[in-house]
This record gives structure tokens, C-alpha cells and sequence, in this order.
């Protein structure tokens, strides 16, 4: 092997010299190569082993392609594994090794692997490693499997992601694409170019001159044009997947390892030029090293100055590759042609030395194949357009398109390069593209089944013809059992040179026409593309941000726990001791004396309008048409499964305004569930619904002395128990603010609810809880609330009910049986299972000694493992000295007083199930 | 990301939007004796065809419903139609 | 050659394999069979494979429109687990386990069932109430289960984000250690070959196109290559079943939505086991040949598309950064999208379908492939008997009447 620069030629910078290593050795690169590149101007020959048989193996292609040259790179701090050489630039410092090879690609000591291939076919593994156990096999195979190793380093760089629109998209900036962007920009189009190259012009190096110019004048020209005439071009820069609604994903690279940035394009109108690949000839040993596509091969030459050999022998078909043979030829090899149909055999160790043809050896350490273009059609078939197969081009052409999209050039099998302006003109002009058909009429070149010799299809994934024959013996006929029984098509390039070969030695095999038999499915990515593009800034805690509160800053002050409850960031407890000891004072202190609360994150939903009285009657499971201006009911929304959906209260301010407050982490989907019945059933000007729960703060004083606490705010109303009594509300002003008070209580005692705008609300709360203080009383946090609210038997929707509960598992019958009016949810409270008596019930359980029981442990009955239901909420209270918890037990409203058992991780508690309720049952305190 | 034309705001992204059900779904009276398989239509049956599709969204920032008419297989938007029963 | 076996796999390898026979034959269809299975997915060939097995029932065709196995059998990621909370569940799902857990020697096929566990994370004092809850359900169940700390969590899955920036902290988690993932295209083709080897006619390319009614009763299918008759037809058609629904004139309480799956590129052992993160709405395996198999949620739009779509690729991908961000960087190879069959209650629908003659298995959701192996066995019982099997009577379609529902996720405390 005898590659080397050429003086002269290609897109790299001589003057500035790259130095990386590979395997371990010292090189030298230029600005400009890829590492296939460099490593082949090096005189690098096995660039890696393949998946299977570890066999050796070299740069095939020189784009994306190339499925032989893998690597796990580092540079500075960042390694990657699996790193596709053919489409990475070279930069200064890459330590550069092989995967799947050990201690190198040139030896591996895997290699052996190779010496049992006749026992490791197609899908050996499935008639195998069955007994005695899969387990014991797994293992190793799951070692031996894998490519390169994942670098555990977290890197903190963000992929971008940008929203962009453009009327035109050109994909691929060769000579097509850059003419057909540029009469479309010229024509006033907003126009995309996108290149995934880092230079434009695709295979204007390969030709002299492009209409009558130079080609590189000719292509800076079009670049010029297109940008003066306002377009945009991207260079590296994939156009990965196309999706509904002319969606295209784009995908542009930086430097090593730097996140990519994604765009999600909408294009009025896409036009396709991505060209075409080269595709191999099937013969035995065409995996070699040194056997090297033919069209790869002009492309090294001519775009990094790279030639693969002096003396080659080349077995190729079509004009393209005539094309590409003359090029080589000029930039100083010596050929020799071999017939492409001809029994060949590649010869040599680890490495090409040459090709036989019969007796006949031709000696050259390069072999030069080219079976053929296929055409890129993956973004054509992402868009739903249809593929036609031309037996003139022995490949499938782009055919009927859904969306607006054209392709033109090779991607639309038009090679000829002055054919493939002509369709770029039309593109470029939004007029209909008629493909030119080519003079030459393509003699089928396909792999020969039964013919000797090991004949490589998939070179990743080691997939052999012989492989194909025994899919085809064994009735995997299907292109897609095809792919899956062999593991054809589904390496890292996915196929992009496999295919072809693959589906058309089937076709040979059973005789076929191709067409019949087909392609897989082609699925987005075009080229593998790093998970984090799809992830962008929002990370951490930007990722479903938290909902904060306008006290947040008064709750660190006093040293708040804040804690996630439902999305929002509240107060768990307060203090920085232990969080058992807080919460226990917190609940004693709130019974005993006076405590405050933000209740600022439950939901405020105003309903107003002249049909709003009938409306929340119909939304509601409970009547509420009875309910008086200025009071105040509890109440549940039911789905129309019958099922609650949330609980809350709900005032009514006036005739014709109500104020729904729902659950915290409810509050969206209320307003979307009365949304949906506003507008779907009702006449929506007669009803407006307003979520205002943002915009007022709320401040709950809760315990025997709350009274005295509000009347220090000196509102001008009286706060005693028969001119304000419990389930009422007020309106007043504080400070000349509007001040919505409310006597509603979760704690079961005495409670004031104060609503005020919510830049208030720091005010507020500081001059509660000074007055709060002063009364002997404090701060009160949400665990704390929760004991409170499980004294008394009060549910959380979500926790002490699921997604089973009725309101009459709740004890809660009277409009299930007595509402006359229709509301959400009514027939199903009579169905079969609503009326079976073993729904689960709300209860409380009563336990003995002093061990809390855990939440979400199971009732069972006492000696079974028979579950009837399970505990929602448990705690040690400190106003009653003992454990409580309350649970949802199938028929639970009949056992009260039955002994059960509690199971949790096979640990047995005897409970005696009892009424939810365990703290002033009578509701003295609550009414005071 | 597909684009859906709310009536109100014009075409706005995929995720601005939420599917409310299947259109032409008509609440029985319950005031009125119904049977459990009927009931049990109106919760659960579902055409769910392939093709052209009659479906109710909500464009979620504005709080607009409306009906959408899509095709569930290639996912063109064939068309909108108000909700409202007095629109003309 | 005949049966599977590494003494097989060896002689073959030394006569080329020229000794291996075809996996399934490519018969032309009968006229009338004693049933007929529309779907050549993994429930439809297992269903003709107990029909054989448990029956006694050979004269069986599965019709199938495209490949065999081509439908979600083959573009799923292959999860296979019982970690159910209710006891009907948990039967139905651990049948399956416990089938897949013999499969590969029953079938003589490798369908290489793994069992790696499937790690439910925590990540909240709540999240490991309900955590627990799900847990304890699971024993009482009968289910093998773990309740872990986040210790454990982070023996058992090391990659995960433990730091104290992660959006949520990670507080446990509960484990399945016999749950874990097979090799799916295996278990379509293992199931195939046993069922062929049986004698049944596995009839691919076949579209049916209506069904043969006499005096209400479907006698038989109409399809692209004529008619067949049927003592009795069963459907499992996962992605399509209103469309057959529409056919043969019964509703199904069906939504079809598309759900998304991806692939990355091969990687050397990484993760051990499937990890399910709820919060972030992403689940990841790694497969035996190294990739990374990413799962989330369904599409936003319901759909017969099935190619799925970028919002839901953001989020179930973004989900995977944030729990293990050193994954940030491993290249995405392949995604795509099938169809599933959504019930109200997301669990399946198995027996009578409402017209005489025809049964039912659909409606499986997200989660057929790791049923297959009981689905087959309980609509073969349908088939064969006329009757539910005890374990398939809670999901007869009459619950929706009924309002028994067998709702998963309102056990999760998540009301609908």
C-alpha cells in the first residue's frame, strides 16, 4: 500500500499540518482531512475489525458511507466512542484508537474469532445457548458485543435548538443543489442550503469545468449569489429526518465532541440533491483491506488529495465510474481493469495483494470497486414519496411525492452533471423536474448466488452471501426477515452500502424481479446523531420547571425546607434541625395555639356569567344552585367515569360569580376539564372561566387563637362566630388593597383564609405572622398540615383516593341518591361496579403502640395475604399521643370496628379499622 | 412537529394543542333512565377510523375549542369548523 | 435439519448448512380451516402455536397481511415484565413471564429472554409511598419484587444521575429481578416454526378484506388471496383492530396512537438492566448486541402513522439526558413508531368480540410484546373451548358496561 498526498489539489490546507495519533503511532494530517482521510494518507491499511468475526478491515468509502472506520477518540478532555472516521475532521491532538480492537486495529487479538465462522452464520444464536440456560451464556456474548466503551464524564455544553422556517430547503451543496439554490434565491425564495460536507461544491472537484467555468470559481460564484440574494447556506450540516408538515431536522456539527445544534426547519418546499453512493461488487474476499470503493477513491483525490495507491486494479460498471477511473488515472496511478462480472477473488493476508480472476492473478495492493450509484433516497422516503425501480439505472429512483419536494441530480439518478443542472434550473424555479434519461442503459451487476468463495455483503456486521442463501433456504425471504435474521443493513452506517447488494442477492436467489422484493424501511437518522441534540438548554431545573411561590423569599428567611409538592416548590416544614422534630412541633403548636400557612398555590378558578349558577351545578358532583352568595361548600368534580377528580370548595361571590379552589397540582387540568364543558355543551358567551390562582396570594391562620391573630390586621368587619360564620366569605380591603377572607378550615380548627393580590402578599404575611408570634403560636408547613388535615379524616386527592374512588367511597352519598339535576359523571355512579359492595372505602384505622405504620402498606385480613385495600396516609400525631392512619378498604364502611391485619414487606400489623375521623369528631373546634 | 391552524390564533405548533375526543359525541339526558350499554357508547366507543378524521382540540394558550378534520394516516390538516352552534 | 441444538449448529457449520430447513413453509390456503387467526404478529402465532399445544387444534391458518412478525411484534423494545398491581393483572402478565421463562426450550428458537430486572425509580417521599404500595401489591400478588434506596438504586443502575443538581433526586425504586427483556424478533419466528412444525398454515402477504357471515355467525374470511373458511376466527390484529372491527360490524372503545422507539449506536455493557424513570417519562435497556433501546410515551396526536414525530422524541430523549447524562453524547442510530391499540383502561381486550365466531385479543397499549406468550394461550383457550380461561374473564370487553374496569394507573393514585 503505497498512498500518499498528491503536490497538488483538494479542499485542505497544506500550510497548516495536524499532528494526531493513531493506535498509538504518530502522525500527520492536514487542516481539512477527515481522519479516513489521514489515515489513509498516512499509509494506515486496517482501520478497525469488524462486529462479528473481528476480521480486518479498511476505509472503504469516504463519506457517509463508509462502514469500516470506527473509532474512540480523544481529544483534550472529551473521548467519544464509535466515532465514523470518514465524516470527522481531523483536529490537532486526537488520540485516535479503533473499537472493537484490542491492543489494535492491526492486532487484534479477537481475531481468531474468524477460524469459527462456519459455525457462526446467520442467527446461529437462535438455535443455541437454549440449554442449559440462556443466563449462562449471555454474559460473555453481551462482553464480546458492543462497540466502543462510553466515557462516564458528564460535559455540561447544551445542545442548541432553533425553530426556522424558509420557503426553499436544498439538501446538499454540490453542483445541482447550488445551482437550484440559487435561481431559487434569485427568484426572491427565503432559501436553505445545507451541506453536511465542511465545504460546498460536492463533486465539482472531480470535473474540469462547470458551465464553461473553472469549478471552483464557478461554485464561490454560486455561493456568492445565493448569499447576496439574501439565501443562507449551513455547512455541516445534516438534514437528518423530514417529518409531518414539511418539518425537516437539521443537524450542524462543530468541533470534536462539541453538542451539535438542531434545527427544526419548516420548509414550504424542499429540493433533494445528496447525490448518490457508490456501491461494492460481491466477490470473494471483497472485504479486504485495499478493496475500496471506486467513486471513494476519485472522491480522496479530488477533495483531500489523497491517493489511495499508485498501481490499482479497478473492477467497476456504469459512466460514473469511467468518470471516476479517469481521475484516478490522472492524478498518477496506473490501472489495471479487470471484468466486474468476472469470478473474482480478492487474495492477500489481512490486506488485499491483489485479485484472481479464474487462474489469473493481478497483482495490486489496492482493488477499486464500483458496482454502481445508488441513489440517496432516505429524506424522499421519510416524506412519504414513493420509489420507482428503473432497470436502465438498476436503482430505485425518487417517484410520486406527497409534499413539495423535488430531488434532482444523482439523488434522482440523473449522474451526468450537465443533466443534473438542467434539473436543478427547473427546481431552482419551482417548476416540475422531468429526469433526463441517461444514454447508457445499466447491465445488471448483482451478486451471484452459489458462486464460490466468502462474499461480503454487510462489512460491519460481517452479513456474507452465504448468509443471505441460508436466509433464503431457511424461508427468511421477507427483505425485513432478510435484514433481521441476518443483521444485514442494521450497523451504524444502517445499510447504506449493504442494501442493495442484500435485497438484490435475494432477488437472485428466489428469481425475483428486485422491485418485488424491495427495501426495508428507511428510518430517520440519516446519519447517527448524538442524543443531546434532541435535549437543548432546558435542563435541570429548567427541566419541568418548578412552580414558585410569592413568599418564597419570606419562607427561606425562616429557614423553610422547600420541598417539590405537585410541581410546586413549598414549605415542607421550617428549620434546620431534624425534619421529624419540626413537623411534630409545627402540628402541636397549630392545635394548641395559632399557627399560619401559604396556601397561596391552591387553585382560585373564577366562574362567572348569567348561566355560571347552572354551569358549576353540572361540574359539580354536589348541588350548588342552593348555594347563597357568600358562602361557601365543599364539594367534588367528578369524571364522567364517576370517578373524583378533585375536591375543594367553592364560594359563591355572587348571583352570577363562583370561586372554584382546586388542589395545587390540579389546578391545569380543572380549568381544562371546565374549558371543555364551557364550550362543548353549554353556549360559551353566557359563562367566563378565569384561572386567577396566580394572581392572589393566600394566607391561612389556623388554631384556637386565629381569631385574635386576624383582628390584629383591624379589618373593618366582624370576625365572631355568628356574623362570620364557618363556610362563609367576605370580601374587604387591607391596606387599600381588596382582601377576600374566608372561613374554610383543612386543619379542623378555627381558620381564617385571607386572598390578597399576590405583590401583596409579603405584607401580609409578615404582619400575620408577627401577630402569629406574638400569640405564642408559628409557622406551619405543609407535613406538617397533612397530619393536621389526617386527624380529621380530610382526603388528598391523588393520595387517600385513586383512580377508582367514587364520592360515596368517601361517605359522601346524599347527590348520588337526592340530585336531581344532571351533573358530570351522575349515570356512572350507578353502574354495576359503583354499586358493588366491596368498592374501597375510606377509613381510619386505629393502631396500637407507637409505631407508625407505613404509607402504602396493604389491609389484609387478618392470617391471608388476600389485599382489601391499602394505607393512603399515616402519622404519629401529636395532639392525640399515638399513631393514626387512614386507609381505602374494600367494604370499609361495614367494618368499622374489625380487626385486620397491615402488610408491609412481610411484616404483619393488627389494625382495627375506625372512622376517618379521630380529632373533634363533633367539629366544636372547627365551628368556634 | 406538526402545525395545526387554530381558528382564532392561525398555525401554531403540535404541542400548543390538546386532543379533547373524537366530534359528534352527543351527552346522553341522564336525567332520563339510560341503559348501561348506552352509557357505556358515550364513555367509551371510539370509531378511531384510518383516514379522514372529525376530531375536537383545544388550542391550550388561547382556550379555544374547535373541530379539526385531519387525515390520521398521512396527517394532513383538512380543515377546521367552529364549535359554536349559532356560527354560521 | 430438524431440531435446534448446539450438536446441530456444529454439524451444520461443517456441511455448510446445507442441512437446515426452511423456519416456516409458504403454503396456499385451504379452503376452510378449523380456525383462522387474522394477524401474523407475535399473539396471532402464539395463539396457533397453544391451539396446537394445549388443543390439540391443528388445522389452523394465520393470515397476515404483510411479514410475519412486521407489526409491533417487530418494533417494540422488548420489555418483558409482571410488576402489576391488581391481581388480574399480575395473573395475566405473570402467565406470560412464566411462559417466556420456558419459551426458548419449549419453542426450540433462542428468543434470548433476559432477565436483567426492570427498576421502577422513586423520586419523592410520596413517589416511595406509592412506591411501596406498588411494591407490597406486588407480593401479595405473588410477583417477585424489591423495594430499594437509593443505594441500591445506584448498585443496581451506577449511570444514573446521583448528583445534586439532577432535576429529581432519586429516593429509590422498586425492582422486578425476573422481568427483563427477550429478543423480539425471535419470539414471532420461534413461535412460527413450532406452530408450522405443527401443521399449521402460516399464510403471509394475505390482506383480509371482510369477513363471510351466515345467519350472524362469521363462517370465514374474505381475503387478497380468496376465501377461507373458518370454524371460528380470532383477531389480533395490534395497531388495526378497528379497522377489523369495522369490517366484521363490532365497536371497540379503541383510541390508536403512535408510540416512538429508539436505538443507538452498539456500546459495551453500560446498563444492566431496564430502568423506567416515570418523572422523566423515558425507559432504557441495553440490548445484547449493545444498543441502547429508548422508550417513552405515545405521540400527543392520535394516529396510524407510524412514523412519530419530533415533540415526544424531545421529551422521551431529553428525559434520557437528564437521567443519565453521560449518556449525552452516544449516537442515536435509528428510531420509529408503531401503532398501539389504546383501551380506557389501557388493559387488553380478550374474547368474545360481539359477533358470533369472532374473538378478540387487542387493545394491549404499549405493552403487548411482553403479554405474547399469554395472550396466545388465553385466545387459544377462546378459541378452542368457546370460554374465558379464568385468568382472561376480568378482561372480557363487557367490563366497559360494567364499569369493571382493570385500570393500572388509577392504582397509582393518578385520577383520570
Amino acid at each position: 500500500m503505497t498512498a500518499r498526498r498528491l503536490p497538488s489539489g483538494g479542499v485542505i490546507d497544506r500550510t497548516q499540518p495536524l499532528t494526531f495519533r493513531f493506535d498509538g503511532r504518530v502522525m500527520c494530517g492536514l487542516k481539512g482531512d477527515t481522519i479516513a482521510s489521514a489515515l489513509l494518507a498516512n499509509g494506515v491499511r486496517i482501520v478497525g475489525r469488524s462486529f462479528k468475526y473481528h476480521r480486518p478491515r479498511g476505509v472503504w468509502g469516504s463519506w457517509v458511507d463508509d462502514p469500516n472506520a470506527i473509532m474512540t477518540i480523544r481529544l483534550g478532555d472529551r473521548e467519544l466512542p464509535n466515532v465514523p472516521a470518514a465524516t470527522t475532521l481531523l483536529e490537532n491532538g486526537m488520540e485516535i484508537r479503533a473499537v472493537n480492537a484490542w491492543p489494535s486495529a492491526k492486532h487484534d487479538v479477537k481475531g481468531g474469532l474468524d477460524l469459527l465462522h462456519r459455525w457462526l452464520g446467520a442467527g446461529f444464536y437462535y438455535k443455541m445457548f437454549m440449554s442449559p440456560d440462556w443466563h449462562l451464556f449471555e454474559p460473555s456474548i453481551r462482553k464480546m458485543a458492543g462497540l466502543g466503551p462510553v466515557n462516564t464524564a458528564v460535559y455540561d455544553d447544551p445542545s442548541d435548538q432553533v425553530n426556522a422556517a424558509c420557503d426553499v430547503l436544498v439538501v446538499g451543496g454540490g453542483p445541482a443543489g447550488l445551482l437550484a439554490a440559487r435561481l431559487a434565491a434569485e427568484r426572491g425564495e427565503d432559501v436553505w442550503l445545507v451541506e453536511d460536507h465542511a465545504t460546498l461544491g460536492g463533486t465539482s472537484a472531480q470535473v474540469t469545468a462547470i458551465d464553461g467555468q473553472d469549478p471552483e470559481a464557478w461554485v464561490t460564484a454560486q455561493e456568492a449569489a445565493i448569499l447576496a440574494a439574501g439565501g443562507r447556506i449551513l455547512r455541516q450540516t445534516t438534514a437528518y429526518g423530514i417529518y409531518d408538515h414539511q418539518m425537516v431536522g437539521l443537524l450542524e456539527k462543530f468541533d470534536f465532541a462539541a453538542a451539535p445544534r438542531r434545527w427544526r426547519l419548516r420548509a414550504g418546499r424542499i429540493v433533494l440533491a445528496s447525490g448518490a453512493l457508490d456501491r461494492p461488487i460481491t466477490f470473494a474476499n471483497n472485504d479486504l483491506p485495499g478493496v475500496m470503493s471506486l467513486q471513494g477513491a476519485a472522491d480522496f483525490a479530488a477533495r483531500y488529495g489523497v491517493l489511495v495507491d499508485r498501481k490499482v486494479v479497478v473492477a467497476a460498471r456504469g459512466a460514473p465510474a469511467e468518470h471516476a477511473i479517469a481521475l484516478i488515472e490522472q492524478a498518477g496511478a496506473r490501472l489495471t481493469r479487470v471484468a466486474p462480472d468476472a469470478p473474482l477473488k480478492a487474495f492477500g493476508y489481512k490486506g488485499a495483494q491483489g485479485i484472481a480472476i479464474g487462474g489469473l492473478r493481478r497483482f495490486a495492493d489496492t482493488v477499486l470497486v464500483s458496482g454502481g450509484l445508488t441513489p440517496l433516497v432516505h429524506l424522499w422516503r421519510h416524506a412519504g414519496g414513493k420509489l420507482d425501480w428503473c432497470a436502465r439505472r438498476q436503482a430505485f429512483l425518487p417517484g410520486a411525492m406527497p409534499i413539495q419536494m423535488q430531488a434532482i441530480g444523482a439523488a434522482n439518478g440523473t449522474y451526468s452533471l450537465h443533466d443534473a443542472l438542467e434539473e436543478a434550473r427547473a427546481a431552482g424555479t419551482n417548476t416540475p423536474v422531468t429526469r433526463v434519461d441517461t444514454a447508457e442503459e445499466m447491465t445488471p451487476l448483482w451478486p451471484k448466488p452459489n458462486s464460490k468463495g466468502r462474499q461480503w455483503v454487510d462489512f460491519q456486521h460481517d452479513v456474507t452471501l452465504k448468509d443471505v442463501s441460508l436466509a433464503a433456504q431457511e424461508n427468511y425471504v421477507s427483505v425485513e426477515h432478510l435484514k433481521r435474521y441476518t443483521t444485514l443493513g442494521m450497523a451504524a452506517d444502517q445499510g447504506k452500502t449493504a442494501n442493495m447488494a442484500g435485497l438484490a442477492a435475494m432477488a437472485a436467489i428466489q428469481d425475483r424481479p428486485i422491485p418485488e422484493v424491495g427495501t426495508t424501511t428507511f428510518r430517520p437518522p440519516f446519519v447517527p446523531i448524538p442524543i443531546e441534540s434532541f435535549h437543548g438548554h432546558y435542563s435541570k431545573q429548567l427541566w419541568h420547571p418548578l412552580k414558585r411561590l410569592p413568599l418564597e423569599t419570606a419562607h427561606r428567611a425562616l429557614d423553610a425546607a422547600l420541598c417539590e409538592y405537585g410541581g410546586w416548590l413549598r414549605p415542607g416544614w421550617y428549620g434546620n434541625g431534624a425534619a421529624q422534630t419540626h413537623i411534630q412541633a409545627e402540628a402541636k403548636q397549630a392545635r394548641e395555639t395559632v399557627a399560619i400557612f401559604d396556601g397561596s398555590s391552591l387553585g382560585k378558578i373564577a366562574v362567572m356569567g348569567p348561566d355560571a349558577a347552572a354551569f358549576v351545578n353540572f361540574v359539580y358532583y354536589n348541588t350548588i344552585t342552593t348555594l347563597q352568595p357568600g358562602r361557601i361548600r365543599y364539594g367534588f368534580m367528578l369524571t364522567e367515569g364517576g370517578i373524583v377528580k378533585d375536591d375543594g370548595v367553592i364560594a359563591r361571590l355572587g348571583p352570577e360569580h363562583f370561586l372554584i379552589s382546586c388542589s395545587s397540582s390540579h389546578t391545569d387540568s380543572v380549568r381544562l376539564h371546565l374549558e371543555a364543558w364551557r364550550q362543548d355543551g353549554n353556549d360559551p358567551d353566557r359563562i367566563f372561566i378565569h384561572d386567577e390562582t396566580q394572581a392572589w396570594a393566600t394566607v391561612t391562620v389556623t388554631g384556637p387563637k386565629a381569631r385574635g391573630v386576624v383582628e390584629t390586621l383591624g379589618l373593618p368587619l366582624d370576625l365572631g362566630r355568628e356574623a362570620f360564620p364557618h363556610m362563609s366569605l367576605q370580601t374587604t380591603s387591607w391596606k387599600g388593597q381588596p382582601m377576600r377572607l374566608a372561613r374554610v378550615s383543612f386543619t379542623g380548627d378555627l381558620s381564617f383564609e385571607m386572598s390578597v393580590p399576590a405583590r401583596h402578599a409579603e405584607a401580609l404575611w409578615t404582619s400575620l405572622h408577627d401577630a402569629t408570634k406574638a400569640a405564642g403560636g408559628g409557622l406551619l408547613g405543609i407535613e406538617a398540615m397533612s397530619i393536621l388535615r389526617a386527624e380529621k379524616g380530610y382526603i388528598m386527592i391523588g393520595k387517600d383516593t385513586d383512580g377508582e374512588t367514587m364520592p360515596h367511597d368517601l361517605g359522601f352519598t346524599v347527590p348520588r341518591n337526592k340530585k336531581t339535576a344532571a351533573f358530570i359523571g351522575d349515570r356512572s355512579l350507578h353502574s354495576p361496579v359503583a354499586n358493588a359492595a366491596d368498592r374501597k372505602q375510606l377509613v381510619g384505622l386505629a393502631v396500637g403502640g407507637d409505631d407508625v405504620i407505613p404509607t402504602g402498606a396493604h389491609v389484609v385480613l387478618t392470617g391471608t395475604r388476600q389485599s382489601q385495600g391499602y394505607v393512603t396516609s399515616s402519622y404519629f400525631s401529636p395532639s392525640l399521643g399515638k399513631p393514626i392512619a387512614l386507609a381505602i378498604v374494600a367494604g370499609g364502611t361495614n367494618k368499622m370496628g374489625q380487626d385486620m391485619e397491615t402488610w408491609h414487606k412481610d411484616a404483619r400489623t393488627s389494625v382495627t379499622i375506625c372512622p376517618p375521623c379521630v380529632f373533634d369528631p363533633e367539629g366544636e373546634r372547627l365551628n368556634a | 412537529m406538526q402545525r395545526f391552524p387554530c381558528p382564532f390564533c392561525g398555525p401554531r405548533p403540535e404541542t400548543e394543542f390538546h386532543f379533547m375526543g373524537e366530534a359528534g359525541k352527543i351527552r346522553p339526558k341522564t336525567t332520563q333512565a339510560i341503559s348501561d350499554a348506552e352509557w357505556a357508547t358515550y364513555l367509551h366507543s371510539q370509531r378511531n377510523e384510518k383516514g379522514t378524521v372529525r376530531e375536537v382540540w383545544m388550542h391550550l394558550t388561547c382556550g379555544e375549542m374547535f373541530i379539526m378534520i385531519r387525515d390520521s394516516v398521512t396527517m394532513e390538516v383538512l380543515g377546521t369548523e367552529t364549535l359554536r352552534k349559532d356560527a354560521s | 435439519m430438524g431440531a435446534y441444538s448446539a450438536w446441530s449448529v456444529f454439524k451444520e457449520g461443517l456441511r455448510d448448512g446445507r442441512g437446515w430447513r426452511q423456519a416456516w413453509r409458504t403454503p396456499t390456503p385451504k379452503k376452510h380451516y378449523d380456525v383462522v387467526i387474522i394477524g401474523g404478529g407475535g399473539h396471532g402465532l402464539a395463539t396457533a402455536y397453544y391451539l396446537t399445544k394445549n388443543h390439540g387444534i391443528t388445522n389452523v391458518a394465520v393470515i397476515e397481511k404483510g411479514w410475519l412478525g412486521g407489526g409491533n411484534t417487530g418494533r417494540n423494545t422488548t420489555v418483558i415484565r409482571s410488576n402489576y398491581f391488581y391481581p388480574e393483572s399480575a395473573a395475566l402478565y405473570d402467565l406470560s413471564v412464566q411462559l417466556y421463562e420456558g419459551l426458548s426450550k419449549d419453542l426450540n428458537y433462542n428468543v434470548m429472554f433476559s432477565q436483567r430486572g426492570n427498576l421502577v425509580l422513586a423520586y419523592s417521599e410520596h413517589e416511595m409511598e406509592m412506591a411501596a404500595r406498588q411494591y407490597n401489591a406486588m407480593r401479595l400478588n405473588g410477583i417477585d419484587a424489591e423495594l430499594l434506596g437509593p443505594n441500591e438504586v445506584r448498585k443496581m443502575a451506577p449511570i444514573l444521575d446521583f448528583s445534586d443538581t439532577a432535576r429529581y433526586p432519586i429516593h429509590g425504586g422498586v425492582n422486578q429481578p425476573r422481568a427483563g427483556t427477550g429478543r423480539h424478533d425471535a419470539v414471532a419466528w420461534g413461535f412460527a416454526r413450532a406452530a408450522d412444525q405443527a401443521g399449521v398454515d402460516i399464510i403471509q402477504n394475505c390482506e383480509v378484506q371482510g369477513f363471510v357471515m351466515e345467519g350472524g355467525r362469521c363462517v370465514g374470511v374474505e381475503t387478497s388471496k380468496g376465501e377461507i373458511g373458518a370454524g371460528v376466527v380470532g383477531a389480533a390484529v395490534a395497531g388495526h383492530s378497528s379497522v377489523i372491527a369495522d369490517l366484521a360490524g363490532y365497536d371497540l372503545p379503541i383510541t390508536s396512537y403512535c408510540l416512538q422507539a429508539f436505538v443507538s449506536e452498539p456500546l459495551k455493557p453500560i446498563l444492566d438492566t431496564v430502568v423506567i424513570s416515570p418523572a422523566f417519562g423515558t425507559y432504557v435497556s441495553q440490548s445484547d448486541k449493545g444498543g441502547l433501546v429508548i422508550g417513552g410515551g405515545l405521540d400527543r396526536v392520535p394516529s396510524y402513522a407510524q412514523r412519530g414525530n419530533m415533540p415526544v422524541q424531545e421529551a422521551v430523549l431529553g428525559g434520557l439526558v437528564e437521567m443519565m447524562p453521560a449518556l449525552a453524547k452516544v449516537k442515536l442510530l435509528r428510531h420509529w413508531g408503531g401503532i398501539v391499540d389504546v383501551t380506557p383502561d389501557s388493559s387488553p381486550i380478550i374474547g368474545p368480540s360481539g359477533v358470533d365466531g369472532i374473538y378478540l385479543n387487542c387493545g394491549w397499549g404499549t405493552g403487548g410484546f411482553k403479554a405474547i406468550p399469554a395472550g396466545g394461550y388465553l385466545l387459544a383457550h377462546c378459541l378452542a373451548t368457546g370460554e374465558h380461561h379464568e385468568i382472561s374473564k376480568p378482561f372480557n370487553r363487557s367490563r366497559f358496561e360494567t364499569g369493571q374496569l382493570v385500570d393500572e394507573s388509577a392504582a397509582s393514585g393518578i385520577p383520570h
